[in-house]
């Protein structure tokens, strides 16, 4: 319990600092410092984005920075997206995702630094 | 055009989402600014309408295939405003750059954490 709220709050704090959904900080923290296996962690991280996005949009709603056309035009294939993924993850090694999500650790660092 | 690559780019973001567990912003941010052409600070606030439903949906498919640790899932998501409030103060008192700096080198520290695991 305690640790998931510290990772509760550096997943919000990772959000708000840079507007974006807080998994790259949720997945690891879950298999690296809880034992998740991939697969959990993943999921687990995916209900608890839901919230944490829709905060943001609302105090960026207020400010008239969000795009509703916009977001659903890139939005909408995306649920298409996340059906394929969530499919395409329960057939692949745990090894596979954790592998890949090394991947997106580096390419959001370097986003970060550049 | 533009409305072939806006297409493309939302169903990798979904794919990222679905099969690593996070919003897709970082597929969805870029595509909103060099696509659509919206500033940054809009592509941010306009990705997190995005992942709102992207996430439920790929939370529902994980649930079906047995995935989800409910109460887990859902302490992070009540606790989870708390860091949003902090995240906003840290902005205030520290330096952007330091910010980002920072989380990069978490990133990377975790990056090698999980390729242990991969090889």
């Amino acid at each position: 319990m305690a640790r998931l709220a510290v990772i509760a709050t550096v997943a919000g704090a990772f959000s708000g600092l840079f507007g974006v959904g807080g998994g790259a900080v949720i997945v690891p923290l879950l298999i690296l410092w809880m034992g998740y296996e991939e697969r959990e962690a993943t999921g687990t991280s995916l209900t608890a984005i839901p919230v944490i996005a829709a905060i943001g949009v609302a105090v960026q709603g207020i400010h008239g920075n969000v795009h509703v056309l916009d977001g659903l035009a890139i939005g909408i294939p995306a649920i298409g997206g996340v059906l394929a993924g969530t499919a395409l993850q329960q057939r692949i090694s745990v090894r596979v995702v954790a592998g890949a999500f090394a991947v997106l650790l580096v390419a959001s660092a370097a986003v970060l630094v550049f | 055009m533009d409305f072939v690559l806006i297409v493309v780019i939302g169903f990798a973001a979904g794919v990222t989402s679905g099969m690593l567990g996070v919003g897709g912003g970082i597929v969805f941010v870029p595509g909103l600014v060099f696509v659509l052409g919206l500033s940054q600070l809009s592509a941010q606030s306009t990705s997190l309408l995005a992942i709102v439903p992207v996430a439920i949906v790929g939370a529902w498919r994980q649930r079906k295939y047995g995935n989800v640790r409910l109460r887990a899932g859902l302490v992070l998501a009540a606790l989870s405003p708390i860091g949003v409030v902090g995240g906003a103060e840290l902005a205030n008192v520290l330096p952007t750059r330091a910010l980002e700096l920072s989380f990069a080198a978490v990133q990377i520290v975790f990056a090698f954490g999980l390729a242990r695991r991969a090889v």
